[in-house]
């Protein structure tokens, strides 16, 4: 009996009572939480205490830069490297440079969100812990599950067991590391 | 109590029919790519679409290795089937991302169980619509020096030019509308990875799914994420086809240069975009049994989008005509002459005006809006009026230009129609391909659509307030009279 023990995790057949649960864990004390959902809960940010991300703000800077790529990019082509007057224009004519800058600005901000996300998440991560609990599988089709991490200060093997079973669980599940 | 459940039916149709619960769709929907039988009409399907996508293989190479000469292109008329093809399906693809961001940001939730299919559909329509261009350079093996990149022949791209933002517009909608259609995907593949029992699949799908696991904050930040893609690709859909336009628009050609263009074209993109959606989810949903999800409601509202957008395009012919007269420019008052009656390609015109002006009116019918049959016939004609919207901007305005010495006819030859027919091929071949080995209804989006979803007791969805107060002002209603 030598495994280490990830933590604690409960199963829950509701959003309703998956966030309820959530809401006596917060005001427990705990902070190493994380529940899990075959779709996203917006009351369960709240229950949990999750703190907004800060992913909108890389978005923004993800399109300010392609944005000054693009117009680098032209400024680049038509002022500098290859300076050549069409139509009578300006070599940095920027009414016409500004089509191919908002499709940069559009290009680099999507990059962002979506790698911007999938880095802050942590993914990809082929292996997890709660993975070896048999029924999280159900978690990406009708259950819901609140995990309390062994790191957690307050974690202790028995009271916190005790805890969730009080939460009214469908079962409670030891996640091995 | 019956009636005010029919009442509020009416003002609020059910995106989901059916007593559905988190497992039963999930698994009606997986169960489609993963434990039915692939039933015997995709493989007749498939092999039809995958026979014609041959066309295009034995197209293309002839093309290459002879060279555009066995295409009806000439002078004057050296934009022909290529761009026509090229926007037409460019146009369709705008659907899919218009289903996709723009109503998701409007909070439409009918949009749930079809942006799967028609982002799909997005992507495919671009892939057939990019090879245009691309064999239309006669060398696509050297279509890289489209993009700038220090090379040893000293040159440099144009920035100036439409055809160049073009390749940006283009390029850029191709690359974000994976990137969302990936996104979206991610959590069903996760669904997908947990239910596969061949553990191949299994493999393929985990792979795919980047290890989801459902993690409350991983949904905070995927969905911040999702919405910042929405938001962004909504300003994307409009500029590429108001690109497009200005490939035209931003000519000197009489028919082509119009400051009407770039809306009068997005508005065609997105009615054009609903008829292949209509086109493809009509016989989807009853081949798979999936009528619960996409809804007689969902297709009555595709029914009026198309008959709004319609009618944009619409004006958009009448104000073509008017400025042409109006501007009281030789050229182009002989242009509108030419191009609706004094010219020989008059019934192109009229063929236009029949399929995209006169039939999208059966669509102010209850009768038409709310027969499959009739959306399905509507949404056909329309794509074929689509089609002839381009040809008529493109050949008649091309083929009699300001010096009558120039003047030509132009007729597509074998080759160009085996190309135009390949591209259908090939698009439905990979449409077969997603609807056999991906889940085509968004599971995760599907559930939280059901009653279920709602978290009570708490902070109320405002629908559901707004909900309750109706029926309570139903009730007051019935007591008076």
């Amino acid at each position: 009996m030598d495994k280490k023990i990830y933590g604690l995790m409960a199963e829950f057949d509701t959003p309703t009572e998956l966030v309820d649960a959530a809401r006596q864990v917060r005001d427990a004390g705990y902070k190493k939480t994380d529940a899990f959902s075959p779709f996203p809960l917006h009351e369960i940010d709240e229950a949990l205490g999750i703190r907004r991300s800060i992913l909108p703000f890389l978005v923004f800077g993800g399109g300010v830069v392609g944005l000054l790529a693009g117009l680098g990019l032209q400024w680049f082509t038509h002022v500098w490297e290859y300076p050549i007057i069409v139509g009578g224009r300006p070599h940095f004519s920027l009414p016409a440079f500004i089509p191919p800058a908002y499709e940069m600005t559009i290009l680099f901000a999507s990059f962002t969100a979506v790698f911007g996300m999938l880095f802050l998440n942590g993914l990809p991560s082929p292996y997890h812990p709660v993975f070896n609990v048999e029924r999280f599988a159900l978690a990406t089709r009708e259950k819901f599950f609140l995990i309390i991490e062994a790191k957690d200060a307050k974690y202790d093997y028995e009271e916190t067991r005790k805890f969730m079973e009080s939460l009214n669980p469908q079962e409670v599940f030891d996640v091995e590391e | 109590m019956e009636d005010i459940k029919e009442i509020q039916r009416k003002i609020y149709p059910p995106m989901v029919e059916g007593d559905h619960t988190f497992a039963t769709v999930t698994d009606k929907i997986s169960d489609v790519t993963l434990k039915k039988k692939t039933p015997f009409h995709w493989f007749i399907g498939f092999g039809i679409a995958f026979i014609i996508a041959q066309v295009l293989m034995f197209t293309i190479l002839h093309l290459v290795t002879t060279g555009i000469g066995i295409w009806g292109n000439n002078q004057p008329v050296g934009w022909a089937f290529d761009i026509i093809n090229f926007v037409w399906w460019i146009g369709i693809g705008h659907a899919g991302t218009l289903i996709s961001a723009i109503l998701l940001l409007l909070n439409q939730k009918w949009r749930t169980s079809i942006n799967r299919f028609a982002e799909a559909m997005t992507l495919f329509a671009v892939a057939c619509a990019g090879m245009f261009p691309l064999l239309h350079t006669g060398r696509p093996w050297l279509a890289y020096w489209m993009l700038p990149y220090p090379n040893t022949m000293g040159m440099w791209q144009n920035f100036r030019s439409p055809l160049m933002w073009d390749v940006f517009a283009v390029s850029t909608y191709a690359t974000v509308s994976a990137l969302f259609w990936y996104v979206g995907l991610i959590p069903d593949l996760a669904t997908l990875r947990d239910r596969a029992k061949n553990p191949y699949f299994r493999f393929v799908y985990a792979a795919l799914s980047w290890g989801w696991r459902g993690s409350a904050r991983h949904w905070h930040r995927y969905e911040i994420a999702y919405l910042l893609l929405a938001g962004i690709s909504t300003p994307l859909v409009l500029s590429v086809h108001s690109i497009v336009s200005f490939d035209f628009s931003v000519a000197q050609l009489p028919g082509w240069h119009a400051t009407i263009f770039p809306p009068y074209f997005v508005a065609g993109a997105i009615f054009a975009g609903f008829a292949m959606v209509l086109i493809l989810c009509i016989p989807l949903r009853h081949w798979y049994r999936m009528k619960d999800f996409i809804t007689h409601t969902h297709l009555v509202y595709m029914g009026k989008v198309m008959l709004a957008t319609g009618l944009i395009v619409v004006y958009g012919y009448m104000m073509e005509a008017f400025f042409g007269w109006y501007s009281g420019a030789q050229y182009e008052v002989f242009m509108i002459k030419n191009r609706i009656w004094e010219g020989p390609y008059w019934w192109s015109y009229w063929l236009l005006i029949l399929c995209n002006g006169m039939s999208i009116q059966l669509l102010w019918f209850k009768r038409f809006r709310e027969s499959e049959f009739w959306l399905f016939m509507i949404s056909i004609v329309v794509s074929i009026g689509m089609w002839l919207e381009r040809f008529v901007i493109i050949v008649t305005s091309l083929h009699r230009d300001f010096l009558p010495s120039s003047w030509a006819m132009y007729s597509p030859t074998k080759f160009d129609l085996s190309m135009f027919l390949g591209t259908l091929g090939f698009f439905f071949t990979l449409i077969y391909l997603f609807v056999r080995f991906l889940p085509i209804i968004s599971i995760f989006e599907v559930r939280t659509l059901l009653p279920d979803a709602n978290v009570h007791g708490h902070h109320q969805d405002f629908e559901e307030m707004v909900n309750e107060v109706e029926i309570e002002h139903i009730d007051k209603g019935k007591k008076i009279s």
